[in-house]
């Protein structure tokens, strides 16, 4: 008897499963989001999208890594099952290529060259923009003004890595919690292998030659990678090697770090008072250590509501948002997206909030995504190409073992040299 | 003689401390997460608000506003419960006739069920991303309550094969001399002889069912998107937003950690896979 209560109630749970699946729909887009505090408040202020338009949006908040694996096998396979997708710099231009995403035009309103130029280079393909950014950064260094003073230094825009150096010992006091520089260690390559990118760029390094073949093994390369194992292992934290973005964000609010060279956006999470911003260094040559990243909105190929996607876009990146949001009760201007539009930098109650302002627009600015002769790629601290991922994933491993010291920097290098080299190989570059 | 006398009061304190030290080393991330549920994302962190700190619930209106918590919950409820049943309704049989019919293939088909275990889910991931695109499943319920079943399906006919085995066979024989047919046998012998060792079960399946991530996080968009996507959707690349995300985690584990509390007699049971007899 219970037997058979207990199949009818499987089957009757079934039967309503399926049909809440059956549900009939309005109009109604599908947006997979990365959890980003804009992304977030942004579902808020387009209620006022939905009741203006009757366009009902469907919120996906996933991890980063998560949205990558399950936009790329949506995506790849036609599948239509986002209407909208967050992108990063990395996957736009490829996508876009591809033919993956659709090209984006919006209204004279929309002014699209009101977008930072930087932002628009690195989202685009052959000239066309593939996704719109709701939210930019480049990379700045953050430091304690207050440990600086008292310790007689200074950190100058674009100053040398010799003098950044100098500054984190003179702020390093271990015995008092307090360490000179926390920077990325931990493995990966938006982690540790987006920084060290960028100070290999500084050192004149570059991640491969115009016939695409791996240059890890290559003297500026060594020069940076060992530059940076000495300065973490020297004047960073214990236990760098598991330091990202968030861990190090805790540290610096404990007042526990002395400068800290990351995305701009760390800037708005800082609580420390004395604080002070400059350009990230160079070692020498016109390359500066600083990178370029959005995240950015764009519509699959395979998604039936591509208009009305494009609609929402246009609306979620315009001008108009960005004074929603600063005049809504719940936000205001210390929350507007930024590193996206240069008139947000231009708006009065903006500039009263944010006291980086003028220093993330800078280094925005001066990042240059597009390929050069010393960097015949698209990218600053990625390579936009499909391999980039996984070759950036390899090398994350092997610096985090040149970190903690179970490799040599040497060791390290050749192994994500020889690494690098298999996948570009097998990819069939050369 | 005094010796022994000192061993026994030795062990008499010494277990029990050892124990407690434990079980609340077990407990505290449990303790810690319930805690940073009630503290500001800025005092989340602050080694400063460990203890002391002004306790808030707006991680949970977060939670309820900006995520529809019940939404996600509602698909837990349905997906664990839907395969929790569905995995007894084909493990009973299986397990009964491998317990009291085995034939020569019996052991290797328990072990090659056993094997089907060992298989990386990553492996089979896109395959199963086109396939069940293609048949129009992704994101039903029908998918997540299939896939949960299939994969806890192997450990609990083994854990219902452990406890069947107990039960003397000469008792589903009288059954049989009093002319039950199978079903008979297994409705009125088997089932009320082995019922703790089925609740113990299901108890399990369930939990790990509730439990399950990788592929509700990977087969589901909105429609059937249990807890779990909850909390992948809440961890943040930039941004320490430990408060909410200790929220959603605590929501989400509560029920199973209550059921746990209430059964912890039966799980026990099904841990250790006690007689039934």
């Amino acid at each position: 008897m219970k037997l058979r209560n207990a199949l009818r109630a499987a089957t009757a749970l079934s039967l309503l499963a399926t049909g809440a699946y059956a549900d009939g729909h309005a109009k109604e887009l599908t947006i997979a989001i990365v959890n980003n505090g804009h992304m977030i408040n942004m579902q808020k202020v387009a209620e006022a999208y939905t009741e203006e338009t009757g366009v009902a949006l469907n919120w996906v908040s996933l991890e980063e890594g998560v949205l990558r694996e399950q936009v790329t096998s949506d995506t790849a396979t036609g599948g239509g099952q986002y209407d909208i997708i967050n992108i990063g710099m990395q996957e736009a231009p490829i996508w876009g290529a591809a033919g993956w995403i659709e090209p984006l035009e919006f209204g004279d309103d929309y002014d699209v060259e009101d977008i930072l130029p930087a932002m628009r280079a690195g989202l685009s393909h052959d000239g066309t923009l593939y996704a719109a950014p709701f939210y930019g950064e480049s990379s700045m260094v953050m430091y304690r003004k207050d440990l600086a003073d008292a310790a007689g230094v200074t950190i100058a825009d674009n100053d040398s890595w010799d003098n950044v150096k100098a500054a984190a010992a003179a702020m390093h006091d271990p015995d008092n919690g307090v360490y000179g520089a926390c920077l990325r260690g931990k493995p990966g390559w938006g982690d540790n292998g987006a920084f060290i990118t960028t100070v290999a760029n500084s050192f004149g390094a570059a991640w491969f030659d115009a016939d695409m073949k791996p240059q890890l093994d290559s003297p500026e390369w060594n020069a940076a990678v060992n530059f940076y194992v000495d300065l973490l292992n020297s004047y960073g934290p214990p236990g760098s090697e598991g330091n990202s973005f968030n861990e190090i964000l805790a540290l610096y609010n404990q007042d526990k770090c002395g400068l800290w060279i990351d995305a701009t956006i760390a800037a708005s999470f800082l609580e420390n008072p004395n604080v002070a911003y400059a350009q990230s260094p160079n070692a020498g040559n016109p390359v500066g250590a600083n990178w370029l990243w959005a995240w950015a909105m764009a519509v699959p190929a395979g998604t039936a509501n591509a208009e009305e996607a494009k609609a929402f876009i246009e609306w979620a990146t315009s001008k108009d948002y960005v004074q929603a949001v600063g005049n809504h009760p719940d936000f205001g201007w210390g929350s507007v997206p930024t590193g996206q539009r240069a008139s947000t930098y231009q708006i009065p109650e903006f500039q009263a909030v944010a006291k980086f302002a003028e220093a993330e627009l800078a280094a925005i600015d001066s990042a240059a995504p597009e390929a050069t002769d010393l960097k015949p790629y698209v990218g600053v601290q990625f390579v936009a190409i499909p391999e980039f991922p996984e070759i950036g994933s390899a090398f994350g491993q092997e610096m985090a073992a040149a970190l903690s010291g179970a490799k040599s920097v040497e060791d390290a290098l050749a192994a994500a040299q020889a690494a690098a080299d298999s996948i570009m190989k097998e990819a069939g570059y050369y | 003689m005094a010796i022994v006398a000192q061993h026994t009061k030795f062990s008499k304190i010494a277990w029990p401390v050892l124990a407690w030290v434990v079980a609340l080393i077990f407990f505290f991330p449990i303790f810690y997460m319930v805690l940073t549920s009630f503290k500001t994302d800025a005092d989340a962190v602050k080694p400063e608000f460990l203890f002391s700190f002004t306790p808030t619930l707006e991680n949970y209106a977060n939670m309820t506003e900006n995520y529809d918590y019940w939404r996600f919950a509602r698909n837990s409820v349905i997906t664990a419960v839907s395969a929790t049943i569905f995995t007894l309704v084909v493990a009973v049989p299986c397990a009964y006739a491998m317990a009291f019919n085995p034939t020569r293939a019996t052991k290797d088909i328990l072990m090659w069920m056993l094997s089907t275990k060992m298989l990386p889910a990553a492996a089979v991931l896109y395959p199963m991303i086109f396939m069940t695109k293609a048949a129009g499943l992704y994101d039903t319920h029908f998918l997540i309550i299939m896939v949960l079943s299939l994969i806890n399906l192997p450990i609990v006919i083994w854990m219902l094969f452990t406890y069947f085995k107990d039960i003397p066979k000469d008792i589903i024989e009288a059954g049989k001399m009093d002319g039950l047919n199978t079903w008979g046998e297994v409705r009125e012998i088997l089932i009320p002889l082995a019922w703790g060792g089925i609740a113990s079960t299901a108890l399990l399946c369930f939990i790990f069912c509730w439990n399950e991530a990788y592929w509700t996080v990977r087969l589901t968009t909105t429609d059937a998107a249990t807890l779990s996507k909850l909390i992948e959707g809440n961890r943040a690349p930039e941004g320490l937003f430990f408060g909410r995300l200790s929220a959603v985690s605590t929501a989400a584990v509560g029920p199973i950690v209550v059921l746990g509390w209430f059964c912890q007699k039966q799980l026990v049971q099904g841990l250790t896979f006690g007689a039934v007899k």
